[in-house]
């Protein structure tokens, strides 16, 4: 392995629950104080978790380290350790060389000022120096496609535009390391893989780079190494095809049932899994194809009015789709409740499935299905990220002029 | 748990260092004081370009933009010099109302603008402390210097209206870069708790004005401080806006004693308040992004 530019040994972050912002009134502390003044001197107990906790790593001069992990494993935050904007609990990490870190597009834009003006304060933002930005002030511009709109405050610009502007600079940031959270997934297509060629180009350049993504199919193209977080704890590391292999047979190997309602003793489920058309078990959707969700139930008294609902859930518990099959009758015995779905044009992230059964009235089994369905697709949708909406939908659109005689039909 | 290596212990030095390399470590906070300064003087660059685009926001889409800078403080002095010049009759050393009152406002005005500044800075600039690392001692420093700009507009207008008065500077204006630099240490002091602090409780940002409030009635603005009853001035000179506005005054009019006590006085306390300052602001400066 060449010389290593970061070594990180049992980095720790703990974080308190909820509490980043409840507990942030003034009011609070002192009536907590008041009520018993002891406890101001007394080390409280507060509910915390470890948002990382011992993660170790070292990332060799010129590699490209791709970091996967379900929400909520503390990619980001590792991240942000490791690019100082938060200290660890515990742990230590040494890195050698200038770090730039992308935590977003964006950084530092001010809607009152002009592309230009916000191309210098961002870079600056972002550890550039001025004649830097000077320097490549060109080739920015020209990249993110901007040379008429250049002298315009950027409250004019379309999301669009202020993405394209954001990205150029941010993509013009030439530090030795460079720390990048998921922001890949920006503008349209066209744009998305001009990013990624200059990614490619920035890590050919024998730039070091951690990256983390919810696309596989990114971190396949871009990483030579992958490390899977897993609940904050470093679970897995080593060549991209061996990790992302692991981690999606993982994802469709534990696939569990989460019990939530009353468990009727008439029916329940044992598993649940997805296939694709080949019939192979995956939880992490790749392709838009076709698929196949599938629920193994017991049923140990005979049931008349069987209703079998499903429900598919995004991060923020909002239900996207459901459906049901009504008045069954089954008599005891295990069977397959086989759902197959065309196909599923979700935009990257984790979803959700619930499965519940009904007899007439009575909830008989109520199911949230575990782990998380990750949808790893490459986004395709409006260039506006607010526009883009939640489904993806792989469209073409195609303007064609239309003669009279086309018109008058 | 699996890892990419074997663990060495931990702390122990790493053999493959490349030499010349900048070498970065990152620790959990361990002293309780640990001031950057060489690193604060290596984003000089990017205090600039702080300090300039607080400059350039702040009259952005008003109809008469930066001249703001000049009607805030004239209004002001033209309201009080009819309340409290024409019609309560207060003292003022000697000199014109209008003079005295003035060239007390154009430093107030740099103090009580900045200090709101300073306050608000490290809330305001929340998405990129989360998103960006740089010293967070920037921050309020880039508010305590975006002010001087605007001070320096007023400034220019201030000493054409004492010269229009009448008024010819004395060798006593020399000092007064010294009152200025008082007043810049007395924001950064003040407003390194007051910014932190606001990070975590936003208590802090309604309380603002009545400090800003209750500091101008206990700074010589409108009065002077000679009427201060002799036994509480001691009192009166903890507050270092009084020795910088009682300075500035005598400074730009020469007339009037030289506030040689209240300078040091004020000095003395601005000095102790700026050193708590660093010390609380680096304090929270390492959870700063957690808790903002």
């Amino acid at each position: 392995m060449s010389t290593s530019v970061i070594e990180a040994y049992g980095i720790s972050k703990r974080y308190q629950r909820g509490a980043l912002s409840s507990s942030g009134l003034l009011r609070d502390t002192l009536a907590r104080t008041f009520r018993s003044p002891w406890t101001m001197f007394r080390r409280q107990k507060p509910d915390t978790f470890w948002a990382v906790s011992d993660v170790s790593l070292q990332v060799g001069e010129g590699e490209v380290l791709g970091l996967i992990g379900r929400n909520g494993s503390g990619k980001t935050t590792l991240l942000k350790i490791l690019s100082r904007i938060t200290r660890p609990t515990s742990g230590w990490a040494e890195i050698h060389g200038r770090v730039g870190s992308l935590l977003e597009v964006g950084t530092g834009f001010h809607p009152e000022l002009t592309g230009r003006e916000n191309a210098y304060l961002s870079g600056a933002i972002l550890g550039m120096s001025r004649q830097e930005i000077t320097r490549k002030f060109d080739e920015i511009v020209a990249f993110a496609e901007l040379e008429k709109f250049i002298d315009t405050p950027v409250k004019h610009y379309s999301s669009g535009m202020y993405v394209r502007l954001a990205f150029a600079v941010a993509a013009h940031l030439e530090p030795e390391i460079l720390l990048v959270d998921e922001v890949l997934a920006v503008g349209d297509i066209k744009f998305q893989r001009k990013c990624l060629g200059k990614m490619g180009d920035v890590a050919r350049a024998g730039r070091t780079i951690i990256l983390v993504s919810h696309q596989l199919n990114q971190i396949r193209r871009l990483c030579q190494r992958v490390v899977w977080l897993d609940a904050g704890k470093l679970r897995e590391a080593g060549p991209t095809a061996e990790v992302i292999g692991a981690y999606e047979r993982e994802m469709s190997s534990s696939d569990a049932l989460v019990e939530k309602g009353p468990l009727g003793g008439k029916a329940h489920f044992l598993k649940w899994w997805i296939l694709d058309p080949e019939g192979k078990p995956k939880h992490v959707l790749s392709d838009d194809g076709e698929l196949q969700l599938q629920f193994l139930l017991r049923v140990n008294q005979p049931v008349y009015g069987l209703y079998h609902d499903i429900e598919l859930y995004d991060q923020n518990r909002q239900l996207l789709w459901g459906n049901a099959i009504g008045n069954v009758t089954l008599e005891p015995g295990v069977y397959l409740c086989n759902h197959t779905l065309p196909h599923l044009p979700l935009r990257p992230g984790s979803y959700t499935w619930r499965a519940t059964l009904w007899d007439g009235g009575e909830s008989v089994a109520d199911y949230d299905c575990v782990p998380e369905m990750q949808v790893a697709t490459v986004p395709v949708g409006h260039p506006m990220d607010e526009k883009a909406g939640i489904l993806n939908i792989p469209s073409v659109c195609a303007i064609v002029p239309q003669s009279p005689a086309e018109l008058s039909k | 748990m699996a890892s990419v290596t074997s663990n060495p212990p931990a702390g122990a030095p790493l053999a493959n260092r490349r030499s010349g390399a900048l070498t970065l470590r990152i620790e959990p906070p361990r002293t309780w004081f640990e001031l950057r300064l060489e690193e604060l003087w290596k984003y000089r660059e990017l205090l600039f370009f702080l300090v300039w685009r607080d400059v350039k926001v702040r009259y952005k889409q008003t109809a008469i933009g930066v001249a703001w800078v000049i009607v805030q403080p004239l209004l002001t002095m033209l309201v009080a010099t009819l309340f409290f010049g024409r019609l309560a009759k207060l003292p003022s050393q000697g000199l014109p109302y209008s003079v005295f009152c003035f060239a007390a406002l154009v430093p107030w005005t740099y103090f009580s603008t900045a200090l709101v500044l300073a306050t608000n800075v490290v809330v305001e600039n929340q998405r990129v402390i989360t998103k960006v690392y740089f010293p967070r001692l920037i921050l309020p420093v880039s508010a305590a210097l975006s002010g001087l700009v605007d001070f320096g507009i007023g400034f220019i207008v201030l000493l054409i209206f004492t010269f229009a008065n009448g008024i010819r500077p004395a060798w006593t204006l020399a000092l007064l870069p010294f009152f200025l630099l008082l007043a810049v240490l007395t924001v950064l002091g003040v407003g390194l708790w007051l910014s932190a602090l606001n990070a975590l409780y936003r208590d802090v940002k309604y309380l603002i004005p009545f400090i800003v409030q209750f500091w101008t009635l206990a700074s010589p603005v409108y009065y002077s401080s000679s009427m201060v009853p002799a036994r509480y001035r001691w009192l009166y000179g903890l507050n270092p806006m009084a020795g910088v506005i009682d300075g500035f005054r005598w400074a730009l009019t020469g007339t009037g004693q030289a506030p040689t006590a209240t300078f040091f006085a004020s000095t003395l306390i601005v000095c102790c308040v700026l050193f708590g300052g660093l010390v609380f602001f680096n304090y929270m400066e390492g959870s700063i992004a957690d808790r903002v």
